[in-house]
C-alpha cells in the first residue's frame, strides 16, 4: 500500500479522519468478503480480472477526477465528454480499420483540449469551475447531438473495440490479461508519481489554501489547469475502454461525472480541495464498482441499486465527517 | 431599495442586473434576426410558449437561489419535481375533491425531503453536493423501482393551472411571478433573509454573531424543497398526469443553478438574489424562444446555453476583480 502526503502529514489520530484510504479500504474488504460468501468462484483469477477489467473505466475517471478535487475544483464535463468520445469515435472511424489508430490519437487531443479549455476559462476568466465545467457539459452534450443530428452514426472497427474486449492471451494461471487493466494500471502508476512529484505537492497546496500557494510562489493557475487537462485526458482514456466495451450512444458517459465524484469522495478525498490521496479516490471507485457488482448478485434490480448506493453513499460520508469532527 | 446617496451615481452594470441588460440585448438583437426570418418574436404564441417553459425552471431556480446564497446547492430538486408530480397526480386521481389534499401531500413530502437535505448537511455534516446527490439517487431509485411510465391522473379542473392565462401571460407564469415575489421580501425583508445572506457570506463569523447557522441552512433546504415540490404541481397539471422522468430529462437540476448564477448569484454564497434569478430564467427562456423561432437545431441551442452561461460568469468575475483592484 502507499502512503500518501496527505496521510504522512495527518496526525495518527485522523488516521481513520477524512483523507484518510483505511475507512474505503475497510468498506471494499467488507464488500469483497460479502461476495466471497455469495459467490466463491469469483476469486477465480479470469472471474476477478475481468471485473477489474470492467472497473477500469470509472477508476481512470475517478483518477482524473481527483487532480481536479484535491485542486479545491469539480469537473462535470467528464460524463459528456465520455459520451462525445464514443460518438465521434464511431462516427470518424465509421467501420474503417485503417483509420482506428489516428481516431485514438484524435479522441486523446480532444480530450487533453477540452481539459485546457476547462482549465483555462476556470483560471484565466475566474469562473468557478463548477460552472465552466457545466457549460462544457451542456455544449458537449449539445455539439454532439447537432452533429449527429439526433442519433449515432458511424460504426466503431473491432480494431478499436481490442483495447477494451481484448487481452494478452495463454498467460498462465490468469488466463487472458485484459488490455484495460495494463491501462488501468499505468494510468495508476503514472497519477501516483505526479501526486509524488513536486507538481502533486503543489497540487494540494492549491487546494489547501490557494492564497497561501500563491504567496509561497506556486504557480496556482499553471497547476489548476494541468489537474483539468489530466480529467480530460482521463476521460478520454475512459471512453476508448467503454467504446470497446458496449456499443455506440448517447448514454454511454450519462451520469458517469456524478459516479467519479462520487467515487472520489467515497476514497476519502475531501470536496473543497486539500485533502485525499489518489489511491484513495482509485479505491473509492472499485468499491463502488464492488458495491453495484454485490448488489447485482444478491439480485437488487438494477433501479432499486442506485437507491441502495445513495443510502451507502450517505453512510460513508457521514461516518468520515463526524469521525472528522471527534 | 436602499437610501439614494446625496450625489447622484450612474447606475452600476453588476452582477445583479447585468443579466437585464443582456436580456435587453438578446430581445433587441434575436427580434430583429427573427423579424428578417419572416417571423415575430413578440407574436402572441411565442410569447405565451416562452413564458410558460419559463415558468416550471423558474419555480425550481427561486428555490435554488436560496441554496445557493446560503453557499449550498440542491442537486436532488430534479427527482424531487419527478416525485411531487406523481404524488399529485396519484392523490387526485382524476377527482376534483382531492386537489387540496394532494397540494398539501406534495407540500408535506417535499418539505420533508428538504428537511433530510439540511439535517445531513448541517447534523451529520455531509458535503452539500454529496448530500442532495445521494437524497436525489434514493429518490431516483424509488421512482426506477415502482414507476414504469406515467401515473396518476390530473382532473381537468387542476389543469387550468399549466393552460389557463390571463390576457397573454399563462396562469403558471402569473404563479412563478408570485413566488419570486414572495422569495423576494422573505431574503430582502425577514430576519431570516438576512441570517441567509450573512451564513452564505462566512459561516464562522455568522454563527460566532450569533446566527443560528444550521437552522438558517436546513430551513433555506426545505425552502427549496418546497419550490420543486410547486414545481412537480405545475408540470403534473400540464402534463394530465405524474411523470417518473420529467425532471430528470428536463435537467432541472443542473439547469436551475446555470439560472441562479447567469442572474449574478454567486456560487459561493452570500451575494445576489431573486431579481437576477428572474432575469436569467427569462433570458434563458428567450434564447429558446429565438431559436425555436429560427428554427435552428434544437440540440444547438444548449450549446448556446452553455457558452452564455460560463461567458456571463466570466464578466460579472472579471468586473469584479477589476473593481477590487482599482
Amino acid at each position: 500500500m502507499t502512503v500518501s502526503p496527505a496521510t504522512l502529514n495527518q496526525s495518527r489520530r485522523s488516521r481513520w479522519g477524512t483523507g484518510s484510504v483505511l475507512p474505503v479500504l475497510a468498506i471494499l474488504v467488507l464488500l469483497l468478503v460479502a461476495i466471497a460468501i455469495r459467490q466463491p468462484d469469483f476469486y477465480d483469477p479470469p472471474a476477478l480480472l475481468a471485473f477489474l477489467k470492467r472497473s477500469a473505466p470509472l477508476i481512470i475517471l475517478a483518477a482524473g477526477q481527483y487532480f481536479v478535487i484535491v485542486a479545491g475544483d469539480f469537473d462535470l464535463s467528464v460524463g459528456s465528454l465520455v459520451t462525445a468520445e464514443v460518438v465521434i469515435a464511431a462516427r470518424m472511424i465509421d467501420g474503417d480499420p485503417s483509420a482506428t489508430w489516428p481516431v485514438v490519437a484524435l479522441l486523446l487531443g480532444f480530450g487533453l483540449l477540452v481539459g485546457l479549455v476547462n482549465g483555462l476559462v476556470t483560471t484565466l476568466l475566474l469562473v468557478p469551475s463548477f460552472i465552466t465545467t457545466l457549460g462544457m457539459y451542456l455544449i458537449l452534450v449539445g455539439a454532439v447531438y447537432t452533429w449527429t443530428g439526433g442519433s449515432p452514426r458511424g460504426a466503431l472497427s473491432d480494431e478499436f473495440r481490442v483495447l477494451g474486449r481484448r487481452g494478452i492471451d495463454g498467460v498462465p494461471w490468469l488466463g487472458q490479461i485484459p488490455y484495460a487493466v495494463l491501462i488501468l494500471l499505468a494510468v495508476a502508476a503514472l497519477a501516483i508519481l505526479a501526486m509524488r512529484a513536486d507538481f502533486g505537492k503543489v497540487l494540494l497546496a492549491v487546494g489547501d489554501n490557494p492564497r497561501a500557494a500563491r504567496l509561497a510562489g506556486g504557480r496556482v493557475a499553471g497547476v489548476r489547469t494541468t489537474a483539468f487537462v489530466i480529467s480530460g485526458g482521463c476521460a478520454a482514456v475512459a471512453a476508448i475502454l467503454l467504446g470497446g466495451f458496449g456499443g455506440v450512444s448517447f448514454q454511454v458517459g450519462a451520469g458517469l461525472e456524478f459516479t467519479a465524484i462520487t467515487a472520489v469522495v467515497l476514497g476519502g478525498v475531501v470536496l473543497g480541495g486539500g485533502r485525499g490521496s489518489v489511491v484513495g479516490a482509485m479505491l473509492g471507485a472499485l468499491t463502488l464498482q464492488t458495491l453495484l457488482t454485490l448488489l447485482n448478485l444478491l439480485g437488487v434490480a438494477g433501479a432499486l441499486a442506485s437507491a441502495v448506493q445513495g443510502l451507502i453513499i450517505l453512510t460513508a460520508v457521514a461516518i468520515g465527517g463526524l469521525r472528522a469532527r471527534t | 431599495m436602499t437610501a439614494l446617496p446625496a450625489t447622484f451615481r450612474r447606475p452600476r452594470v453588476d452582477s445583479t442586473n447585468g443579466v437585464w441588460l443582456a436580456l435587453g440585448v438578446t430581445l433587441i438583437v434575436g427580434g430583429i434576426l427573427v423579424a428578417t426570418d419572416g417571423g415575430s418574436l413578440f407574436g402572441q404564441n411565442s410569447t405565451i410558449s416562452l413564458l410558460q417553459r419559463a415558468a416550471g425552471l423558474g419555480i425550481v431556480a427561486v428555490g435554488q437561489t436560496f441554496t445557493i446564497l446560503a453557499g449550498s446547492l440542491d442537486l436532488s430538486v430534479a427527482y424531487v419535481i419527478s416525485l411531487t408530480s406523481l404524488i399529485a397526480a396519484e392523490t387526485m386521481a382524476g377527482s376534483d375533491g382531492r386537489i387540496l389534499p394532494a397540494i398539501l401531500a406534495v407540500l408535506a413530502v417535499s418539505a420533508s425531503i428538504g428537511l433530510v437535505n439540511g439535517l445531513l448537511i448541517t447534523k451529520l455534516r455531509i458535503n452539500a453536493f454529496i448530500a442532495t446527490l445521494g437524497v436525489g439517487l434514493l429518490i431516483k431509485g424509488y421512482l426506477e423501482q415502482g414507476y414504469a411510465g406515467p401515473a396518476g391522473q390530473v382532473p381537468v379542473s387542476f389543469q387550468h393551472l399549466g393552460y389557463d392565462r390571463i390576457g397573454p401571460v399563462p396562469v403558471a407564469f402569473v404563479l412563478f411571478i408570485g413566488v419570486a415575489a414572495v422569495a423576494w421580501v422573505v431574503i430582502n425583508r425577514s430576519r431570516y433573509g438576512h441570517h441567509l445572506i450573512a451564513t452564505g457570506g462566512d459561516l464562522d463569523v455568522a454563527r460566532l454573531s450569533g446566527v443560528r447557522t444550521d437552522l438558517v441552512l436546513i430551513r433555506t433546504h426545505v425552502i427549496c424543497s418546497i419550490c420543486a415540490g410547486i414545481a412537480g404541481l405545475y408540470l403534473a397539471s400540464r402534463l394530465g398526469a405524474g411523470a417518473p422522468r420529467v425532471g430528470a430529462e428536463g435537467g432541472y437540476d443542473l439547469e436551475s443553478i446555470a439560472a441562479v448564477v447567469l442572474g449574478g448569484t454567486v456560487l459561493a454564497g452570500g451575494k445576489g438574489g431573486v431579481a437576477g434569478t428572474v432575469g436569467g430564467v427569462l433570458l434563458l427562456a428567450v434564447i429558446d424562444g429565438i431559436f425555436n423561432q429560427l428554427a435552428v437545431d434544437p440540440f444547438f441551442k444548449q450549446v448556446i446555453r452553455g457558452v452564455v452561461s460560463v461567458a456571463a460568469v466570466a464578466i460579472y468575475a472579471l468586473r469584479l476583480r477589476r473593481k477590487g483592484a482599482a
